[in-house]
């Protein structure tokens, strides 16, 4: 057994010559040195730089902090809070209202109903645009003299009320928005899964007098496991790090704060203090679980 | 008799149903639309137009006279190019990358082959706020330490690197679980007849990838031509930004000009959409090779 086992290792591994060797290297060294000097050098460098101050000109500057920037953010930052909340609103939204929208909208769509090739297209077009023209595009809806500002009756630039600006309603205008896109993409993503569940389990069920929704929780749900759980994580994935709507919207002002916005400001604003690595970190901290989770799911097979 | 005249109660029903949620999703629809043709609306009227009679009104002239103007006033073209300068090679190394990964830990049994897939998926889902500002750093120090401040800081190099980096993970997942579909057999007889790895990857392997290489080429293009964040942080010279990272000053610049800033929203918003509607089954396909192969 033993020595089987050892003569299969030295005939594979005499399979290799040099150049091969060579080969396999450049393989692989040439991506993993650009991915860990270019993504996980600098992450973990954040983490470390979290625990210190530093103005960020000469690393001899570099003075160890412990936990001060955190005890900043934990006691000394209302924002911090707010952004919380804000992240919060997002994943509650994205979770019990964009999400399961897509995938209703899919399961419809999918059933071939008339017209849901242009359906489909529709859906998708926003998922393909980037959010640099989503927040123009939104302005010309929302913004002074903006198709909604005419339908309420502020056709003028200068009687214009203010949408982004106003705390009452800005969160549901940028949930809204968000959705846009948002709703398209988990469509798209479900939409895919469904086609390869079998079609005639849902006739049986039909047949059997199941109604719709029954066929949906029963037959439907338990089919689409493993796309459910990537659609989660996925999810919960994109409202923690959103930014970039934010950032398009409100600029570097913390109109709305979010956590990924602090990390951006807080990094280059305030130059003597690490305050941004700390948000930063924070926010690995949150994503960590979804993404184990994504990690489990899908090398489910490979890791056992 | 009853059974059947139940069915068919229960097929009337169904039907009314469906018809109700057709048209439910016909006006969701449309609703959806509604955003995108108001801008193409607004880009095609003179601004003076809607001063003198207001948003609503009936327009006395419909053309492209915005297009013709932004085109000009904007520069359209100069940083529609700067876009295709940072995607196209991005895309190209990526899928460059990827696939050699891929190739290797699907080929080959080795014993870090998981956790080296691991990484890379892992580095794909990092949030990208833990990476910019030391990377920032890194760039301008390399550049110190070569002599030239600008290699990678404020270059088309470096943005094209960090999109790279990043994206090579999900490329690399994608190849590696469609790789995973292909038989061993052809591998082994590879390695019979002696071929070298080189000849394995390049001969053997590298054509049956074709069908993952394409979807996730648009995907990527997509990807990379409508992320603004990086050239913002990274490049400094204006003349240098891809369109998606200029919209955001030129929408400063423009603010009150909204007609040529609707051209010019529609014009950046173009090579995506024609790329989309030409090539969207290999589209939807990239997205979807990555999710659900789990």
């Amino acid at each position: 057994m033993t020595t089987t086992a050892t003569r299969v290792k030295t005939r594979r591994r005499r399979a290799f010559t040099r150049r091969d060797i060579v080969t396999l290297v450049l393989f692989i060294g040439v991506p993993s040195f650009l991915h860990i000097f270019w993504v996980w050098i600098p992450a973990l460098s954040t983490i470390g730089l979290s625990f210190t101050f530093w103005n960020g000109v000469k690393i001899s500057d570099i003075k160890w902090a412990g936990l001060a920037n955190y005890n900043t953010i934990f006691t000394a930052s209302p924002q911090f809070y707010d952004a919380l909340q804000n992240n919060a609103y997002w994943l509650l939204w994205f979770t019990f209202i964009a999400t399961p929208l897509g995938v209703l909208l899919a399961y419809q769509v999918d059933r071939a109903i008339r017209g849901h090739k242009i359906y489909e297209s529709v859906y998708y077009i926003p998922v393909v645009l980037s959010l640099a023209v989503i927040g123009i595009i939104w302005r010309f809806m929302l913004g002074p003299a903006g198709l909604v500002q005419v339908l309420l009756g502020h056709p003028g630039i200068e009687d214009a009320i203010p949408i982004f600006g106003n705390y009452s309603i800005n969160t549901y205008v940028i949930l809204g928005i968000a959705s846009w896109r948002h709703i398209g993409y988990i469509m798209l993503l479900y939409l895919a899964g469904l086609k390869s569940v079998d079609p005639s389990l849902r006739e049986a069920a039909a047949i059997d007098g199941a109604t719709e929704w029954q066929t949906f929780r029963k037959i439907v749900l338990p089919a689409m496991a493993p796309v459910n759980t990537i659609i989660i994580v996925i999810t919960v994935i994109e409202s923690l790090r959103a930014f970039d709507l934010i950032y398009i919207i409100y600029g570097t002002s913390t109109g709305w704060p979010i956590l990924g916005m602090l990390v951006f400001v807080n990094i280059y604003g305030q130059a003597a203090s690490m305050l941004g690595a700390a948000y930063a970190v924070i926010l690995f901290l949150l994503s960590i679980i979804p993404i184990v989770f994504y990690l489990r799911t899908v090398f489910r097979e490979d890791i056992k | 008799m009853s059974h059947i005249v139940q069915n068919q109660k229960y097929r009337n029903r169904q039907k009314i149903k469906d018809a109700f949620i057709t048209a439910f999703i016909a006006i969701f629809a449309v609703v959806w639309m509604i955003p995108i043709l108001w801008t193409f609306w607004t880009s095609l009227r003179p601004y003076s137009d809607i001063i003198q009679k207001g948003v609503f009104s009936r327009p006395d002239t419909l053309n492209l006279q915005n297009y013709a103007d932004a085109y000009r006033l904007m520069n359209i073209w100069e940083y529609l190019s700067n876009s295709f300068i940072v995607a196209i090679p991005a895309v190209f190394l990526t899928l460059f990358f990827g696939s050699l990964i891929a190739f290797v830990v699907t080929r080959y049994s080795f014993k870090f082959n998981l956790y080296l897939l691991l990484l890379f998926t892992a580095g794909n889902l990092l949030p990208v706020q833990l990476v910019y500002a030391p990377l920032f750093k890194m760039y301008i120090w390399i550049g110190d330490l070569v002599g030239n401040r600008n290699i990678l800081y404020d270059s088309y190099l470096g943005v094209i690197l960090i999109h790279v980096a990043l994206q090579v993970g999900f490329a690399t997942f994608v190849m590696s679980s469609y790789m995973k579909t292909i038989p061993k057999e052809i591998s082994e007889s590879a390695m019979v007849d002696g071929a070298s790895v080189f000849r394995h990857y390049w001969n053997v392997i590298l054509p049956l990838l074709r069908p993952p290489l394409a979807a996730l080429s648009v995907l990527m293009t997509t990807w990379i031509y409508n992320e603004f964040f990086w050239a913002i942080v990274l490049i400094k010279s204006d003349s240098k930004r891809p369109i998606t990272s200029a919209l955001g000053r030129l929408q400063g610049e423009f603010v009150t000009d909204f007609n040529l800033l609707a051209a010019g929203a529609i014009m950046a918003a173009l090579p995506t959409l024609i790329i989309f509607f030409i090539l969207k089954r290999q589209f939807v396909s990239g997205l979807t090779l990555g999710s659900t192969k789990g």
